[in-house]
């Protein structure tokens, strides 16, 4: 089966500072894909390259086997994206800003409307459709702009440190739900964290170090590998390995 | 948990799915437009402030000729008619591109840009629902004007309508342009002065341009460098029903070539987002 994403020996620099360096990943349909990562790691780069905010500058990036750089439309119709930032429009309501989604991927009228109450009730948000989004808690924002990013049916969903600020049910209702939609609708889902109780031992993993790839594989491998017990530890030796080399 | 298929959608895009995004983005345009009142406020009383009192001051001062397309001496309220109306298109063009810089830093410019429709025809869907929102500013003041007296041909609003899309399309194109080249909110303040008070004054909106001649050769080279002078003048041939050639010539080809940089400095891999050497935008 087609890999939801598939990233080959990615490199970018902003002007002369290198920000990621060869990295390579696969999300593949129906899994949770984590990439573990400290801030400044290169996770937010690494994601405006796969929803073409940046244009590659070297290596490749497929979404379902679309090349972003030579079909980015097949590409990005196909991807669902959560960004770190809040990207809602706070003077719309919660169902303007999700029809207005649905047009920016050719879904209008009824089937608009219709995807929009079911992605809402999905999330529990169905009562909040008439309100501003501005009157949204932060934990209630970001499980719209969840059923935002699926209103188009992506087989890809991206999120970018999407648990950041929230409190911890918030948290876990976003985790619980990502996961279900991995589960039951078999969406290949890539998350990047700092955060390792995010993470779980069958998931895919990335770990991330000043754009660098660390490891890659199943999270029980890369500890395994690592020779330790956690994957705390692991990352810990992972990336202070890595600072030890550097400096030396 | 819902439904939502997850079948694999056809390549391409039809011709209606198109015009639902057109739709889509004019649809948010006119939504903003509605949810600030103020900005529509702020739109009419500015111009309706200079015909009101600078026009009736200006009045006895100066003294406007017969010059195409009037062909009698007209009152000094219906030769600045036309330059209002065009100060409002580039108030307008101004402040839409002021909205893309605070939607980029906000974050909401994101989910326009991940579309997967081509870049170029967001960024003209933009600029289509954004002339559309000047078109309804310049016909507010228009009723206002011609309530105050302002002499205007009854089929004035229709013989308008393509020179206002067509300078709306170059205003806003500008301020996309700019937009593109502002890396922050703050910095913008200075691009109004640099921009909106230059174009506006070194024109033909406040006085013609033999009177500038007059007085000064060089700003009366500055303004008829000006493409602002043009969008006036095309706008004021067209209340009277009549066709400026060259005022149409230089707007088209400046509003091409505005738009084709906007859509450029937009483009991810040409981008001027990246050029600069920042973070992700």
């Amino acid at each position: 089966m087609t890999a939801a994403l598939s990233v080959e020996g990615v490199s970018h620099a902003y002007g002369t500072r290198r920000v990621l360096n060869d990295v390579s990943l696969t999300v593949p349909q129906g899994q949770f894909t984590a990439v573990l990562g400290l801030n400044g790691a290169g996770k937010t780069t690494l994601l405006s390259l796969i929803t073409r905010l940046f244009d590659t500058q070297s290596g490749t990036i497929s979404v379902l086997g679309y090349r972003i750089d030579r079909q980015p439309g097949e590409a990005l119709r196909r991807l669902g994206v959560v960004f770190q930032a809040r990207t809602l429009d706070m003077d719309l309501s919660v169902m303007e800003n999700l029809l207005f989604h649905a047009s920016l991927h050719g879904i209008g009228g009824r089937e608009a409307r219709r995807r929009a109450t079911e992605a809402l009730t999905d999330v529990d948000m169905a009562d909040r459709a008439r309100d501003k989004a501005r009157n949204l808690s932060g934990g209630q924002m970001r499980r719209v702009e969840i059923a935002r990013a699926l209103l188009h049916a992506p087989r890809l969903l991206v999120l970018d440190e999407p648990t950041v600020g929230l409190d911890i049910a918030s948290k876990l209702a976003i985790v619980t739900h990502v996961r279900a939609l991995v589960r039951d609708r078999g969406v290949g889902v890539l998350w990047t964290t700092h955060l390792l109780d995010e993470i779980e031992p069958s998931d895919h993993l990335l770990v991330l170090h000043k754009g660098r790839s660390m490891a890659r594989g199943i999270v029980s491998d890369v500890v395994a590998t690592a020779g330790v017990d956690t994957l705390r530890a692991a990352f810990a030796s992972l990336t202070e390995g890595a600072g030890e080399r550097e400096a030396a | 948990m819902s439904d939502l298929t997850l079948d694999a959608p056809a390549p391409g895009f039809t011709i209606g799915q198109y015009l639902i995004c057109l739709r889509g983005i004019m649809w948010r345009e006119g939504l903003r437009f509605v949810h600030q009142r103020e900005h529509f406020v702020s739109a009419l009383v500015r111009p309706l402030v200079w015909l009101f009192i600078f026009a009736a001051g200006f009045r006895q001062i100066l003294g406007v000729s017969i010059i195409p397309p009037y062909e009698t001496y007209v009152l000094y309220e219906d030769y600045v008619t036309p330059g209002l109306i065009a100060m409002i298109q580039l108030f307008n063009g101004m402040q839409s591109s002021l909205s893309m810089v605070y939607d980029r830093e906000m974050g909401n410019m994101r989910m326009l840009l991940v579309s997967p429709f081509p870049r170029w025809f967001l960024l003209i869907s933009k600029l289509l629902a954004s002339t559309t929102v000047s078109i309804l500013q310049v016909f507010a003041f228009l009723i206002v004007a011609t309530l105050w007296g302002v002499d205007l041909p009854p089929w004035a609003f229709l013989t308008v309508l393509p020179a206002l899309v067509l300078v709306g399309l170059m205003l806003g194109a500008l301020g996309m342009l700019l937009s593109s080249l502002i890396k922050q909110l703050e910095n913008f303040a200075g691009v109004m002065n640099f921009v909106i008070f230059p174009m506006f004054f070194a024109s033909s909106a406040l006085y013609p341009l033999w009177l500038v001649q007059q007085s000064s050769p060089v700003v009366y080279f500055v303004c008829r460098l000006n493409p602002f002078t043009y969008g006036i003048e095309l706008i004021r041939f067209s209340l009277y029903g009549k066709l400026n050639i060259v005022a149409l010539i230089v707007v088209a080809v400046v509003t091409t070539v505005f738009t084709v940089g906007a859509i450029l400095a937009y483009d991810p891999a040409r981008g001027l987002l990246v050029r600069r050497g920042g973070g992700p935008a």
